[in-house]
């Protein structure tokens, strides 16, 4: 069973609905004892960084996924829920993230200047950049839907997939059994529904 | 980079969806929940559903189709219509909508705006106005277009973004219905003013309309119908392979 990490921030019927209608069984869940037990765990969020670091942290539910992390359990951050498993993030100041990647996240507009509207919202081509079972049901066409006015760098090692958007825009990440979508596969499409599929079918000590 | 998105609008009045011409003569078509499944796997790049009820009876309808609705779709929804508090906000965001457009809600309470920003963020946040030349100025309308706020369509798309709309639909009630193309000089006063995303509404009658619109107004980011789509008029898939020969980015 995939557990939907619920520590307050954003909505997740949108991701509830996805996996059902990829016919994979999915709860959201605010206990610590069913995060450490899920097949698989999705980390959402939605908001600002700070926010949502504190709660994760306040909820005790960091430690939880942390565990599982170590324990091999593949997890997939959405969103801001990827930005929160980098070492740190500059959102309205420093921020600790989970650490569970190397890299940091920074304001696209330091990397594009003003000729592009931010935040990034819309349909974005993922460029793969290396193969992984997160993508093995993808195309070479994929479109994502973004929403994000930051965005993640030095992380060249762990990017899966990149976007276009004025600078190179990490769209997929992985490192072990700990991955990421910046984008929204719950809103993009069948493109979006095949990353699920595919996440739901990793096993814990698969990667 | 990212693509012109094609957005079907739903106008859903007692469990229907519908769409007249110039606000009024409004037409039964067809079931919201089964139209959007449709669109949501056949191209559009987001769907805008719009409560057009005035009763609390009508309401509770509207949402419980809205919670319907949205299990089905996997692209983003935009709800609007009777948005007039937090509470409206809450209510269909619950439902599983990603954006919320408030338009009269917004002309009576302006702080509403800047609330919903800071409580859901910016990239939650529309604001809808409904546009129409009086005396050669560009007039902001409420209660569905048919009354005349007095107040000037630019200046207050600019006060919108800065309390914090992430995203303006500029719907022309001079060429809503008309089916004679986008209000093309209007959209160019909005995105000369502003920074964030801009929806254009109101005149699609064919593809060329929508060629002409991106083309004419390369800050625009969106175009959105309703009945040239409902009735099949405009397939979207089509619309997308003719942007594509023009040279417009499209999501195929």
């Amino acid at each position: 069973m995939t557990v939907i990490v619920d520590y307050g921030v954003g909505n997740l019927f949108s991701l509830l609905s996805s996996f059902s209608a990829i016919g994979e069984q999915a709860v959201v869940s605010s206990e610590k004892s069913v995060v450490l037990n899920a097949d698989r765990i999705v980390l959402p969020g939605v908001g600002a960084f700070s926010d949502a670091a504190f709660k994760l942290e306040k909820t005790g539910l960091k430690d939880a996924v942390l565990v599982a992390a170590k324990n091999g359990t593949p997890i997939m951050g959405v969103c801001l829920g990827m930005q929160l498993l980098f070492d740190k993030s500059y959102e309205f100041g420093e921020y600790k993230g989970l650490g569970l990647i190397s890299g940091e996240v920074r304001p696209i507009a330091e990397f594009t200047g003003d000729s592009l509207k931010i935040p990034h919202i819309g349909w974005n081509k993922l460029r793969i950049k290396r193969k992984h079972p997160l993508l093995k049901y993808a195309g070479e066409d994929n479109y994502a839907y973004f929403v994000h006015s930051y965005c993640a760098v030095n992380c060249d090692e762990s990017v899966v997939a990149d976007t276009d958007y004025g600078t190179d825009i990490t769209a997929v990440v992985a490192k072990g059994n700990v991955m990421g979508c910046q984008f929204h596969p719950e809103k993009s499409g069948t493109a979006g529904l095949k990353i699920l599929k595919a996440f739901s079918e990793l096993k814990k000590g698969d990667l | 980079m990212i693509t012109k998105r094609i957005i079907p609008c739903l106008d859903v009045r007692d469990g229907t969806v519908v769409k007249g011409k110039n606000f009024t003569g409004l037409k039964e078509i067809s079931s919201p929940v089964e139209l959007a499944e449709y669109y949501s796997g056949n191209g559009a790049d987001e769907l805008v559903f719009y409560d057009i009820t005035a009763s609390s009876d009508g309401r509770k309808i509207f949402t419980d189709i809205l919670c319907e609705t949205a299990k089905n779709v996997f692209i983003p929804l935009t709800v609007g219509g009777g948005i007039n508090s937090l509470s409206d906000f809450d209510r269909v965001l619950k439902c599983g909508a990603d954006k919320v457009s408030v338009n009269s809600g917004a002309i009576k309470n302006p702080a509403l705006i800047g609330e919903a920003a800071k409580l859901y963020g910016s990239q939650c946040v529309v604001l809808s106005v409904d546009i129409k030349r009086v005396n050669g100025e560009f007039a902001v309308f409420a209660k569905g277009g048919r009354e005349n706020t007095g107040i000037e369509a630019i200046e207050w798309i600019k006060q919108g973004v800065d309390r914090g709309a992430g995203e303006i639909v500029v719907n022309s009630i001079d060429t809503d219905g008309v089916k004679g193309g986008f209000d093309i000089p209007m959209l160019k006063a909005v995105c000369d003013v502003v920074n964030v995303p801009v929806i254009a509404s109101g005149g699609a009658g064919k593809a060329e309309d929508f060629i002409a619109l991106f083309k004419e107004v390369p800050k625009i980011d969106a175009g959105l119908a309703a009945s040239v789509f409902h009735f099949g008029e405009i397939k979207i898939n089509d619309l997308k392979q003719e942007m594509r020969k023009n040279g417009i980015l499209a999501r195929i």
